[in-house]
């Protein structure tokens, strides 16, 4: 199945495209997998993730913790902490 | 039984009217005896800044908003709420979010326009890069600990 990625501010600048469409291997089952496989994809994935506990992410469109399942998720969005207001 | 209030949630690159967004809640309606309005500025940072330019999250900036008001609207008695956030680049001086809240008595109304601002700070997909005076690259804000800290006293007070 095609997972659509999103990135946003710095973890986009980072990665250098602001989204991608992958298809995800077996064994990529939650959200802290997810990250682990998306750093062994290059220099600049490893550059943008390379603290993933300060990654936030969206499932669909709403926040999750990093052990979520990403099982059946169209849109996953990986941003920084957020600062707007 | 009155209808569930839906709040007005709006997500917008241009200004806003902050009097206009009061009278829009408090027109014609005789049970309202408080308003509470919170409107964050751009701030120069003593002159060193130029713009904040604010990136968002179509869709779920919206959505996220519209989760947070709606937990405001089951917590505290309101009878109004009216919540926009703009994006784009924002200069010194010019608004970037506003909250209205209004309610019978004024401690509703101050207490959820608090919690919406301390949510908003720290789960609304928002995210500030800063321009320079200067004409230097500017870098991302980064997020402050004290704001999830606020957002958390809202949890514990239950």
């Amino acid at each position: 199945m095609t997972t659509r990625l999103i990135y946003f501010a710095w973890v986009r600048e980072r990665i250098g495209v602001p989204e991608e469409d992958v298809e995800l291997p077996d064994g990529i089952d939650t959200v802290a997998d997810l990250l682990r496989w998306l750093r062994s994809r290059g220099e600049e994935y490893e550059h943008a993730l390379q603290y993933p506990d300060v990654i936030r992410v969206a499932i669909n469109q709403e926040h999750v913790d990093h052990r979520e399942k990403i099982s059946g998720a169209r849109e996953i969005a990986l941003f920084p902490p957020m600062t707007g207001g | 039984m009155p209808a569930a209030l839906v709040p007005t949630v709006r997500i917008q690159r241009p200004d806003f009217d902050v009097a206009a967004e009061i009278a829009g809640l408090a027109q014609g309606r005789a049970d309202i005896g408080a308003v509470v309005t919170f409107s964050g500025l751009c701030r120069d940072e003593q002159g060193t800044l130029s713009a904040l330019e604010l990136e968002h999250y179509p869709g779920m900036a919206e959505a996220e908003i519209k989760r947070i008001a709606a937990e405001a609207v089951t917590r505290w008695p309101l009878q109004g709420l009216t919540v926009i956030h703009r994006h784009g680049k924002i200069r010194p001086g010019e608004n970037i979010v506003l909250v209205v809240a209004a309610s019978a008595h004024r401690q509703a109304a101050f207490e959820a326009a608090d919690f919406l601002m301390d949510y908003l700070k720290s789960r609304a997909p928002f995210w500030k890069k800063e321009h320079r005076a200067d004409g230097s690259e500017g870098g991302w804000v980064d997020a402050k600990d004290t704001d999830a800290d606020a957002a958390r006293r809202w949890q514990s007070s239950e």
